[in-house]
This record gives structure tokens, sequence and C-alpha cells, in this order.
């Protein structure tokens, strides 16, 4: 073996840019410095931009008077509150439209997902035109489609579609009629909270009496049994104190009941078969990514059919489906900022739309606006970890 | 042995085992309870296509120039032929749309190379695409050089606009979130925690708020003396928020790729970016292209967002045009058409990454 003629002699320490250490380290100095500079240069240029229009930056314009209306709050509003309501009022309608899509999309995803898999050609294809069709659709397209084309050339208030003299459709949203509490009605929620914690103990009562004994009691349907039928109960002792006051045509408007605006309706009906599709196809895969062979060991082992698909099939599967579904939900809440293009008063519309608008706070308003989106996809992929290290497969 | 008997003919099988017969019944009428949502089923497409069809075909007016050309009460097409041009081209001026048309051409002709794979000179065309003809067409589109007449970007709309808002987004995409997943996947502790913050914070805020930012604050960043055009702070906004996308896709891809490849290839004596140039890039970029055609999909369809901040690209254009006091009333004609051109595009990418998915199950799936 000949020696190179340009061999280092021995003992002597290599050139630092040959060492990795080293050159990770500086490299990584760089990297601080270069953002470090980049920042400097941003907050420079930002501080010459605002002065030279005249903003101060702070939050203080948080506790200002907003000074405009906002169709739609769960919380009490009026033209008189702060821009920090604003805030509130925008975050709790988001949270509001983006609840009950998640929900309304679970339902649709998992009925056309397990319609996909159906022996039925017919059902089958029926729910891939579903998934095909509004997948590939862009959601503000869907968006525009229910709130301009569907809900915007439904009849006037004279003319509304009247479902049974108590539920209202036309032009200006959907009038239901609301519920009245009276005095006796505080029981039925404690007995609601009594028969759930009731129910949480007789499911691990009757697990630890299964591993003790084998024997098993329906404590599922027990427990569903007492959720729903206790307060019912209750309130038929009680002699149901709800009244239901009815949406009333005065004029050329509803009155009483429960109003929800076209906007909301539009938004919730997009998001949720916009979402449903995609939660489809992750359940028609979930399902088939469990192998046939653990259908066919459980039955092997007599399992009856329903304990197989509970024991056996959904708990894989849910393995697989819950981490991309997770994913799909907080998709729909971010695709929820939508929202500002029709008009319903969501976080994006009332503080990122009209608020920046009004005060020209745009770091702090956008800075605002992002930091509750990122907290909310950080809580969702926090839990999302857990549950993965929680049904992870332990291998060998 | 002999057989001098004659064999019986042979029969055909029954027919209610063979044909439209027994395919109905093993797939459509096998049990009451597969019957009765069989009928459900029909009945359903019973109630979407007759109006449908009825609507779209049956009762439409196709001929005409003003929209008293439509007196039928089915769909009033001649809107959307009226007005096709400007859902192309957007308000890009008429004695110019032929560099727009050169352009296309360019584009579905390469994308079409690249897409076939019987076709050759793969390597020397994807790099025609990716260098000279971004150039090419921004000398076409936008002008001002060899006599062409300027056309500022505000003209540029319709398709031609969602195309190059898609395409620009993906091609500026895929570097930044190749840097981005090596970085994440580095063991340098500060590169990594930046690549990990930077990815997670794209990917955890809405694309809306994505694009105020860029079109709202991203003046006060930057001097004042520099002046941003509207649709370069729509790219800068998609391709930032596309590259954090992109990062997770190659993320999962490098990670596919067995550590023996790697350990092989060091011990080859290769520096990383060789190693990853060379070995793993190559091999787990092949493994990608199905989920990069798919993240490609969601901006594609996330293009339609910039309308929000008041740039025209098809469906832009298409609200524009209904809210024309000359053609009030055809909104849903306008939204199937828009809906149509989306879905074909989307539909038959899709359909493409499941052929290359298909296609690439070859070896490392285990």
């Amino acid at each position: 073996m000949s020696v190179r003629p340009n061999a280092r002699p021995v003992g002597q320490k290599p050139p630092f840019w040959r060492d990795r250490a080293k050159r990770a380290l500086i490299f990584q100095c760089l990297l601080i410095a270069a953002v470090i500079a980049f920042l400097f240069y941003i907050v420079g240029n930002v501080q010459d931009n605002l002065s030279s229009r005249g903003i101060t930056t702070g939050f203080g314009f948080l506790s200002n008077t907003a000074g405009f209306g906002i169709v739609q709050s769960l919380i009490d509003y009026s033209s008189q509150s702060t821009y920090g309501r604003t805030f509130f009022v925008g975050l709790l309608n988001t949270l509001l439209v983006g609840g009950l899509g998640v929900i309304a999309a679970t339902l649709i995803g998992f009925i056309v997902g397990i319609a996909r898999l159906s022996p039925n050609w017919l059902i089958a294809k029926l729910a891939a035109a579903y998934i095909e069709t509004f997948r590939n659709i862009p959601l503000l397209l869907q968006i525009f489609f229910w709130y301009f084309a569907v809900l915007r050339a439904l009849p006037s208030a004279r003319e509304s579609l009247a479902f049974g003299e108590a539920v209202f459709l036309n032009v200006r949203g959907l009038y239901l009629p609301e519920p009245l509490f009276e005095s006796g009605f505080g029981l039925i929620p404690v007995t609601f909270v009594v028969a759930i914690s009731a129910s949480i103990a007789l499911v691990i009562w009757a697990k630890r009496r299964q591993e003790a004994t084998g024997q098993r009691i329906p404590a599922y349907w027990i427990s569903f049994a007492l959720i729903f039928g206790l307060p019912l109960l209750v309130m038929l002792v009680t002699g149901v104190p709800i009244t239901w006051e009815m949406p009333e045509l005065r004029g050329f408007n509803f009155r009483g009941g429960i109003t929800v605006i076209p906007e909301f309706l539009a938004l919730w009906f997009a998001l949720s078969i916009y979402t449903a599709s995609f939660i489809a196809e992750i359940v028609r895969s979930g399902i088939q990514a469990i192998s046939h062979g653990q259908t066919e060991a459980a039955q092997a082992l007599s399992l009856p059919r329903n304990l197989v698909l509970r024991l056996v099939v959904i708990p894989q599967a849910l393995r697989v489906i819950i981490p991309p579904l997770t994913s799909q939900y907080l998709n729909l809440i971010k695709n929820s900022s939508l929202a500002t293009a029709i008009g319903y008063p969501d976080l994006v519309s009332v503080f990122a739309g009209t608020t920046l608008n009004q005060t020209g706070q745009a770091i702090e308003v956008i800075a605002m606006t992002m930091a509750v989106y990122l907290t909310i996809s950080l809580l969702v992929s926090m839990f999302m970890n857990w549950f993965n290290a929680r049904v992870a497969l332990v291998e060998r | 042995m002999i057989h001098n008997q004659t064999m019986i003919e042979q029969r055909p099988a029954p027919s209610s085992s063979v044909g439209a017969i027994a395919w109905l019944r093993t797939n459509l009428f096998n049990g009451p309870i597969n019957t009765i949502f069989t009928l459900i089923g029909l009945y359903i497409l019973y109630l979407l296509v007759v109006p449908t069809v009825q609507w779209a075909f049956i009762n439409a007016d196709w001929v005409g120039t003003t929209r008293d050309d439509c007196s039928r009460e089915g769909a009033c097409w001649v809107f959307i032929n009226a007005r096709l041009t400007q859902f192309i081209y957007g308000l890009y001026p008429s004695e110019e749309i032929w560099r727009a048309n050169i352009v296309f051409a360019m584009f579905f002709t390469l994308i079409g190379w690249l897409a076939i794979p019987k076709l050759p000179f793969k390597r020397w065309v994807a790099i025609f695409a990716l260098v000279v003809f971004p150039v090419l067409s921004f000398i076409l589109l936008y002008g001002g050089y060899f006599d062409l007449p300027q056309v500022p970007t505000h003209r540029w709309g319709g398709l031609m606009l969602t195309l190059l808002l898609a395409t620009v987004g993906m091609v500026g995409a895929l570097p930044i979130g190749i840097v981005l997943a090596l970085g994440r996947r580095s063991n340098m502790p500060i590169v990594k925690s930046f690549c990990v913050v930077f990815i997670e914070f794209w990917r955890g805020v809405p694309l809306i708020t994505v694009l105020f930012m860029a079109s709202v604050m991203l003046p006060l960043f930057l001097p004042s003396e520099m002046n941003v055009d509207r649709l370069v702070r729509a790219l800068i906004g998609l391709t930032l928020f596309q590259s954090a996308y992109m990062a997770e896709v190659i993320r999962g891809g490098l990670q596919a790729i067995p550590k023996g490849q790697e350990e092989a290839a060091a011990a080859l004596g290769m520096t990383y970016w060789k190693r990853m140039g060379l070995i793993i890039l190559p091999q787990a970029l092949k493994m990608m292209i199905p989920g990069i055609v798919n993240t490609f999909i969601s901006l594609f369809k996330d293009t339609t967002l910039v309308m929000i901040i008041g740039l025209f690209d098809l469906l832009g254009i298409v609200q524009a045009a209904l809210a024309d006091s000359r053609w009030l009333g055809f909104s849903l004609e306008g939204y199937v058409f828009a809906a149509f051109m989306f879905w074909i595009f989307c539909f038959s990418m899709s359909r493409y990454s499941q052929y290359l998915e298909r296609k690439l199950h070859t070896g490392h799936k285990r």
C-alpha cells in the first residue's frame, strides 16, 4: 500500500472544515446569525413603515369601541362593545361552525365510506361518485354554490318553505322553534351528569368483572339506556318543563324562535360535504387495511359476528383511521376561515377583516388570528401524538 | 382403452348463473336488504339525474350572443359562451391572446411529455420545463421585450392565472420543501428545530391568513420604496405555505428508504450531499410522486382563495361575471362551469396519481 504524497503526518489534527462536529457548529451559528439579521431587517422596516403611516403598535386598540354590528354572536354583543369582544365573538363563531361541521362531516363520511365498501354494486358506485365529485371541486366554489345559487335563490319571507308550521326556510335563513326552559328544568342536566358518571362506573365494574370471572354483561347498552332514559324519565315525571317558542311571520319577517343565518348554513353544508368526501376515503382505506386473515382468525375462535367487528376489526381500523381523521378535522376548522368570502362572522371575517380595516393594526391582528389557529393545531397534534403512542403496535 | 361411446353434448350453464341476470342477482338483488338498498339507490339516482339532464341538456339554450337568446327554462350556456375568453384569459388584451396560447400549448405539451412514461428524453424535457420554459413564458406573458407590448399582471386572470399560480407555487415549493425535509431529519439541533417550527407554523395556519399576511403585512416588512406586485405577493404566500406541506411529503418518502442505503453510501466515502443527491433523493422522489401530485391537486384547488385578496383566477372571474347587470341570475350556470373545469383537472390528476401508485408499487413495499 503506497502512501499518498499529500497525506497528513500522523498525530496532526485535520483542518476544521473536515471535522463534522465543528462544521455543524459553524453552520448552525451562521443559521442563527442569518435569522437574527433577517428579523432585525424586518423589524426595522416595520418600524419605519408604521411611523410613516402614523400607526402605534401595541394591543391597546383591543379596549376601544368597535362600532360595528355582527349578525350572529353567541355572547352579548352590540356595536358599543370593544374590539376585544369582537375577537371572542369571531372565535366562538369559528368554533361553532367548526364543531357542528366536524359532527356532520363524520356522520356523512362514515356512512359514505362504509357504503363505498358495500357488496351492493349500485350503492358502492353512488358512494364513489359522491367522493369523486365533491373531493375534486374547490371548497370555496362549493361555498359559493350553496350560498349564491341555492340559499340566495330561496323564496322571500312571505313565501317561505314551511315544514310543519314550526320550521321555515327562506332567503333570510332558517327559522327553528326555540325551547324555553321553565323552573323545574334544572334537574335534567343534573340527572344527565349523574347518568354519565353511573355509566362510567358501570363500564369499569363490568370490565373488572369480566377479567375476574369471564362473564360479560351488556354494559354499553345499559349505559346508553341510562344516559338517554334517565333524563327522559325525569322530564316526564316533572311534567315536561319546556315550552317551544314558534317563529311567526310578522310583517315582512319572522319573529321569535331561533334564526339560523344563510351564511352559516352555506358554510356548514359546504364544509361538511367537502370534508366528508375525504373522511369517506379514510374510512374505506382504514377498513381495507385490516387483512382478511384477522376476520377469519376471529371467526375461527367462534366469536359472534358483532364481536368480530367490535373486538377485532374496528379497534385495528381505528388505529389507521384516527390520525388522518384528526388532520381532516383540523383542515375543516382551518377551512372555516373561508367564511370571510360570504360574510359569515367568523374569526377571520370580523377580526382579520373588519377590525383590521378599521384599526390598521395589521401585525397585532394577524398575529392574534394566526395564534388562535396555531393553538388549535398544536392541541390537536398533541392529542394525536398521545393517541399514536397509546395505540401504537408493540412490535418485537 | 377405446371410447366408442359419444360424449353427451356440453350444456350451457343455467341462465341464472351467467350473464346479465346473474350479475344483477349477485350484485344488486341478493337478499331482501340488498334489494331495498338497490331500490333506494335507484330512486336517488332518478331524483338526481333526471332533473339535471333536463336542466343541463334537454331544456338548455346553447346558441346565441345575448341574454334574450335564453328563452327556455333550462340552463343558459349562452352566458358561458359569451364569456369564455374572459374565463380562460382574464382581462388579457384580445390582440395579445396568441401569446397566452403559445404558453398554454407549451405547458400542456411539456406536462404531457413528462406524464407519459414511454416518451424519451425525460431529463432534457424536465430541464427545459424547469429552466427555459418559465423564462420564456414570463417574456411572452408579461412582454416588454422584443417589441411585445407589456401586459400588466392585473390584467391576467381566468384559467391562465389559476394554472400559473398552481405551477409556480409548486415548482417554487419543491426545492424549499426538499431543504426543509432534509433539515428536519438533520442531526444538528438548531437546524432541526428551525425547520420543525417553520413547517408546523405554515401547516398550522389557514391559507387565507397567509394570503392576508402576504397582502397586508409583506408591504410592512419591506422597505417603503420597494413595491411588490400583488400577484408576486400572492405567489410568495402560496409558495411558503405549499413548501411546508411539500416538506412533509418528502420527509415521508425519505423515511421509507431503508437506513442501509445511506450507510452503504457513507461506507463508500460519499459526502452528505452526494449521499442525498445520488442515492437517497432519486429513490425517495420516485416514491413521493403520488404524494406530490396529491399536494398539487390541493394547491390547485386552494388557488381559488386568491380571489379574496383581489386577484381574478377562474373562480374570481366567474364570480365577477355573475355580478354583470346584463347577465344577472345565471349563477348556477357559472358555478357549474367553474366546477366542471376544476373537476376535470383535479380528477385527471388524481387518476394519474393512482396510476403512478400502482406502477411504482414495486420494490420498497414490504
